[in-house]
């Protein structure tokens, strides 16, 4: 029992995608602008990652070794394709949304990392809770980081007012850094700070 | 002709893939540790950027884009839903023909590069820019200056991370920040320096 | 474990054909219900844009079908300036499919189009009067690069095209938050009231960067973040009434419409 929690724990923090495996940082950078996005990718890479990483495990004694990552990609890639064909056909705003991530997906080294890491080597229940652990350390920074953005970059949070903006008559004069992405950069630097801070044992050596 | 090196000076500089776009930041942060090593996959990546992207461009214009069957007899096919899969997998082949050469001629640089040399197949500057390529319908003799520009824009902001992270290994960063927390911040500050580049029409 | 090459052979054939037929199958048999909703989706920006529906409001099938009893759809010949009604049933037009097709689009030429990355449009476009009493106006579909993709819209204006009503996007993949705020409610309620295009059909709406609006009556704030997708919405506006877009055919839809 105590394995599997560690499956699905250890990447909040102690393992996580982005500020430890370094993993996802491009869609982190994109999607971060407004908690909404960020809401919307976290599910999306969810629903991937779980099954991406259940069909690798099921196939991964017939995957022969020369020909894995083309292997991988292709099954990643149908995943997210037939996902948005789906939602295409029976969700049309939804996936108006989704098909500007459809790309940024396939290419999330979150997946295609731990299908490597972890699929190729696990049977399919401890995979499938590991997409599930990633996928939620992955979601944690994404919001984290679209809060202080939304937050201090338009003076929202989901689309509502918080600060009402010197452009719409108020007194909040919001930050551009935030907007762009190197603000994202900062922000995440200084999330890494905090979790080293905590957890001392993740520090590294040198630099 | 000078069309073709402003494309290339473009690709490289005022659309640097790596600190304009932030593409390829997964590899671009966690390779940059040595210099060695920066160089090793900013190589390997122009590499494969410059195979791939001229690739997918053949393939768009013969086989995917609507109307691009009509010599197959079928000029009402539009396949271009397909494209994304398409040019993942020659990424991936080329990818995987770069990994089996550098394990046989340098399992130095193989051990160092890690899992981050197989996810050169997903790093989303080399998609990106067969992407790119697509939606403002480059030629096959444009892709290749962008490709190579691309390429080598993303290669030196590697190396110059790598030189910066070089140097900071000699001063005193606090225990928490040290590496990743500093590495990330150090980008931060070097795409605010990009921003000059940001609209300039060459 | 070993792998014989002609296993590997066999093993990528079988992902290759099983991928492929559940892919095609799911994309092939949603096309027409996917089809169906784009149509639907576009038809639905067209009224939006002209102020017939609330936006967030999403009629039904009837209720567009209703609407577009009093629009005329009109093909626009850009080369010419000629308007004629669209006949669905025996025009087979679909500007932006012709864009590629080497009979039926030409090739642009000039900086608006190099600066909006459009290398070629198709010869027949399609515009739309809108009839209804009261909400009299002209609905032209406009589309041009931004940073990442493509943006497709319709720009809306009073029927003497001096005036605009309102602008719209239907389809971009932007950055979502910054070159994506195109789609932003608030950032669309700015153009209203704008001043569109003089008697000889030059346009003076402009998209500037955000905060140097100095004259209210044409410049439009850009959105904060994203000075390429702002200005590229300039870009295209200039473009598509050009004399090689819509421009030719300026005179001829003031007539139609009044």
């Amino acid at each position: 029992m105590s394995k599997t929690k560690k499956i699905l724990v250890d990447p909040l923090h102690i393992n996580n995608p982005i500020t430890l495996q370094v993993l996802g940082i491009c869609s982190a950078l994109a999607v971060t602008t407004k908690l909404e996005i960020a809401f919307v990718m976290s599910a999306a890479l969810t629903f991937v990652l779980v099954l991406s990483n259940v069909i690798i495990s099921l196939l991964r004694n017939a995957i022969p070794p020369s020909i894995r990552i083309i292997t991988q990609l292709a099954i990643i890639a149908s995943l997210v394709i037939i996902a948005d064909q789906v939602l295409a056909a029976f969700a049309y705003q939804a996936s108006k949304q989704l098909s500007v991530f459809v790309g940024l997906i396939i290419t999330n080294c979150i997946v295609m990392g731990r299908a490597e890491a972890f699929a190729m080597a696990n049977p399919p229940g401890p995979a499938a809770i590991d997409g599930l652990g990633n996928s939620l350390g992955y979601s944690l920074i994404l919001i984290v980081v679209a809060f202080f953005r939304e937050l201090f970059g338009s003076g929202n949070l989901f689309g509502i007012e918080i600060m009402q903006t010197v452009n719409n008559g108020g007194w909040y004069n919001p930050n551009g850094i935030m907007v762009l992405s190197p603000g994202a950069f900062f922000i995440i630097g200084f999330i890494i700070w905090v979790q080293r801070w905590i957890s001392p044992e993740i520090q590294e050596e040198t630099n | 002709m000078v069309e073709y090196v402003n494309l290339f000076l473009k690709a490289a500089f005022v659309e640097n893939m790596a600190l304009a776009f932030f593409l390829g930041m997964c590899s671009f942060l966690a390779v940059s540790k040595k210099v060695e090593t920066a160089v090793g996959l900013g190589l390997a990546v122009m590499f494969v950027l410059v195979i791939t992207t001229p690739i997918n461009q053949l393939i768009y214009d013969f086989l995917l884009k609507d109307g691009a069957l009509a010599w197959a007899g079928y000029p009402d096919a539009d396949l271009s839903f397909l494209g994304l899969i398409a040019y993942i997998s020659v990424i991936a082949a080329m990818v995987q023909i770069v990994e089996m050469a550098i394990d046989k001629f340098s399992p130095s640089l193989y051990a160092s590069l890690g899992v981050f040399l197989p996810l050169i197949a997903v790093n989303c500057a080399i998609l990106g820019s067969s992407l790119f390529m697509v939606q403002r319908e480059y030629t096959f003799t444009e892709s290749i200056p962008f490709a190579l520009g691309s390429g080598f824009g993303f290669f030196i902001a590697m190396v110059a991370l790598a030189a910066i992270r070089e140097r900071l290994k000699y001063s005193q960063v606090p225990g928490p920040l040290r590496g990743l927390g500093i590495t990330f911040i150090t980008t931060g500050l070097m795409a605010l320096g990009f921003q000059i580049f940001g609209g300039i029409q060459l | 474990m070993n792998y014989s090459n002609r296993y590997i052979v066999l093993f990528a054939a079988g992902l290759c054909l099983a991928l492929s037929l559940v892919v095609s199958t799911i994309a092939v048999n949603l096309k027409d219900i996917q089809d169906a909703n784009k149509l639907l989706d576009k038809q639905t920006m067209v009224l939006r844009v002209a102020g017939l529906v609330e936006a967030g409001a999403q009629p039904t099938l009837e209720e567009v079908a209703t609407y577009f009893e009093t629009i005329d759809t009109m093909v626009v010949d850009t080369t010419t300036g000629e308007l004629s009604l669209f006949d669905p049933a025996t025009m087979k037009i679909d500007p932006r499919k012709d864009a590629k097709a080497k009979d039926l689009s030409k090739r642009t030429e000039g900086e608006w189009a190099k600066k909006a990355s459009i290398k070629s449009i198709a010869e027949k476009q399609l515009v739309y009067l809108i009839r209804t009493p009261g909400k009299e106006s002209v609905v032209f579909p406009i589309y041009g690069n931004g940073l990442w993709s493509t943006l497709y819209g319709f720009f809306c204006v009073k029927p003497d095209l001096d005036e605009v009503v309102g602008i719209i996007y239907y389809e971009q993949k932007e950055t979502a938050g910054l070159g994506g705020e195109v789609e932003n409610p608030r950032w669309l309620a700015q153009w209203p009231g704008k001043k569109a295009l003089t008697q000889d059909g030059d346009l003076l709406v402009e998209v500037v960067k955000n905060g140097k609006v100095i004259d209210p009556s044409t410049q439009v704030d850009g959105i904060s973040g994203s000075t390429i997708t702002s200005v590229a919405v300039t870009y295209m506006l200039e473009f598509w009434f050009s004399e090689q877009g819509y421009g030719k055919a300026l005179d001829n839809i003031r007539q139609a419409i009044s």
